[in-house]
């Protein structure tokens, strides 16, 4: 039962992994990337508590802390590069307009 | 046990279908709208089964934590994610229906804004609080 069960989600949480990671592939913009990566790292996170739970090692949450982390402090440092690049590139387009 | 077995089980539907979702979206905004809430429900979900599995506190507390920790972030990154992909151009949906940071901003792709405006009304540092 337990190994029908943890076949299962291990299946549902692959299959999730390759269609975002067609997303990862496939995204037109950069911002899409990042959604792609955000979607990933959360199914990790499912990954990594199923294997806690049905191989019996509590440890694992521990890396799904981390990963919970690490993919939230990502999201937020691409998504401030690109509002920078957005400001620079309108700061430079001002100025050439001045001179 | 039994329980804990269906609400994992559910949770990992729910992050499939979160990325079922960011797979047939058409766009930027509507890729969001299913990833942020159907992933975090799906993550929360599983941490939830994960409560109900162990009978040890400190492991329970555990999974509680990053069911919070995801929660609180997840919509706030969702934000800044939104935001940068608008500044940054993503093309939006044609069937978007209603654009109110377009009415604010003034133009779609404010590097557009920018060339046509040699002056720009405000000064581009102010524009973007989250970019000091």
């Amino acid at each position: 039962m337990n190994a029908i069960v943890a076949t299962v989600i291990f299946g549902l949480l692959l299959l999730a992994l390759m269609l975002s990671s067609l997303r990862l592939v496939i995204g037109p913009s950069a911002a899409d990337r990042v959604v792609a990566l955000e979607v990933i790292a959360s199914i990790m996170i499912g990954m990594l508590a199923t294997y806690a739970v049905f191989y019996r090692v509590p440890q694992a949450l521990d890396v799904a802390m981390v990963l919970a982390l690490t993919g939230f402090l990502a999201a937020i440092g691409v998504s401030r590069y690109l509002v920078q690049r957005v400001v620079q590139g309108e700061r430079e387009a001002a100025d050439k307009e001045k001179k | 046990m039994i329980v804990g077995h269906i609400i994992m089980l559910l949770g990992a539907v729910f992050m499939l279908l979160a990325a079922v979702g960011s797979v047939r979206m058409p766009d930027l905004m509507t890729r969001m709208h299913s990833t942020t809430k159907a992933g975090a429900f799906g993550a929360g979900m599983m941490l939830i089964g994960v409560t109900l599995e162990f009978s040890a506190l400190d492991i329970q507390v555990r999974a509680i934590a990053i069911l919070l920790f995801i929660l609180l972030t997840t919509p706030v990154a969702a934000h800044a994610i939104g935001h940068a992909g608008y500044l940054s151009g993503a093309k939006m949906w044609e069937g978007t229906l209603k654009d109110e940071l377009k009415d604010q901003l003034g133009a779609h792709p404010p590097s557009d804004a920018a060339a046509a405006d040699a002056t720009p009304s405000r000064p581009a540092s102010e524009d973007f609080p989250t970019a000091r």
